[in-house]
């Protein structure tokens, strides 16, 4: 599969996206400059981490007008899988591209440690390698993070599945002294309505090699690599 | 002509950035204070002629880029004849 990993100014955990994809994953990657009319003929999108355009205004508000989301967006329309990881979650929202908005975090505190995420759902291609209700270990390292949305909108994604990772207890309870940052419904990821758009704050490409003692993280893009990945969306 | 527009956290929603200012303002003797919203102030600068679609096109501005409205709220203030900001004055 053909991936791209899209690279804005102060975007910093690109590389380590390229190398789980190309070295890990063993996949054909490119880097996609902010400035990009095209995608490249990328079947795979990811928007990494980082602090695009300094987190000027809101983290992610920038970096969501630049040339390459209009390619992205259409990319999205069509069916085709978008991940955002931290700052690219942050991005995709601010491009409406996902619901909610990203917040400063309860504790005002720049949070970077291992969280434990609670699968919810497992029939989206990024979810297929786990087990519903498996607890993933996932570092987060972000001071904006805390996910909000109106409280008609956050029943909305209950009742539609869109939350796809909680933030829980080892054990695997929601519990809200394990909630990270303060988020809704101890929100650490969703997804769109249609499945293909993914955001996530903890960092699965920072688990995703035995070297770094975590393989947590390498399922997420092992499902979409994999050949036999498909959408949910895709289907309607 | 110029544009002043304030943009705060939704009322509803825990500010956690004002709330750490309160408590510092309450603990520096201010008992008084008994909230604070922490937000962000644009001048916007709209060249030297009145325009009536002003408060339209700032408000656009807002929506698109200024607020994020899933948390945000503004204010928009238009201030006629208002002249540039001394930072962009030759």
């Amino acid at each position: 599969m053909r991936c791209g990993v899209v690279l804005f100014p102060g975007s910093n955990c690109d590389h380590d996206v390229y190398h789980v994809l190309k070295h890990v994953l063993e996949q054909d990657v490119v880097y996609l400059w902010h400035e990009e009319a095209t995608l490249k003929s990328c079947d795979f999108i990811v928007l990494p981490g980082g602090w695009s355009y300094g987190d000027y205004l809101r983290g992610g508000a920038m970096a969501a007008l630049s040339p390459v989301m209009q390619s992205v967006r259409e990319h999205a329309a069509r069916g085709g899988p978008v991940l955002g990881i931290c700052n690219g979650f942050q991005v995709l929202t601010e491009a409406h591209l996902l619901p909610g908005a990203l917040r400063r975090n309860r504790g005002l505190r720049f949070e970077c440690r291992d969280t434990y995420l609670r699968v919810e759902r497992t029939d989206l291609a990024y979810t297929s390698q786990y087990e519903l209700g498996q607890v993933l270990r996932l570092p987060i390292a972000h001071g904006e993070g805390n996910y909000e949305h109106f409280s008609a909108d956050l029943d909305k994604l209950e009742a539609n599945r869109q939350i796809v990772f909680r933030y829980v207890s080892p054990a695997g309870e929601l519990d809200d002294s394990w909630n990270a940052n303060g988020s809704a419904r101890a929100i650490a990821g969703v997804v769109n309505e249609g499945g293909n758009v993914l955001g996530l704050m903890p960092h699965p490409e920072r688990c995703a090699e035995e070297v770094l003692g975590n393989l947590d993280g390498l399922g997420l893009f092992q499902g979409i690599v994999q050949p036999a990945a498909r959408f949910v969306g895709a289907a309607r | 002509m110029q544009a002043k527009v304030t943009v705060y956290p939704r009322r509803e929603i825990l500010d956690p950035q004002g709330k750490a200012i309160c408590t510092a303002l309450q603990r520096s003797g201010f008992a008084e204070v008994t909230a604070v919203r922490a937000g962000k102030t644009f001048e916007i600068d709209l060249g030297p002629a009145d325009s009536p679609q002003a408060a339209d096109r700032v408000a656009r501005m807002c929506e698109q880029l200024l607020a994020n409205t899933v948390v945000e709220e503004y204010a928009i203030e238009i201030v006629a004849g208002a002249g540039s900001s001394p930072e962009s004055k030759p």
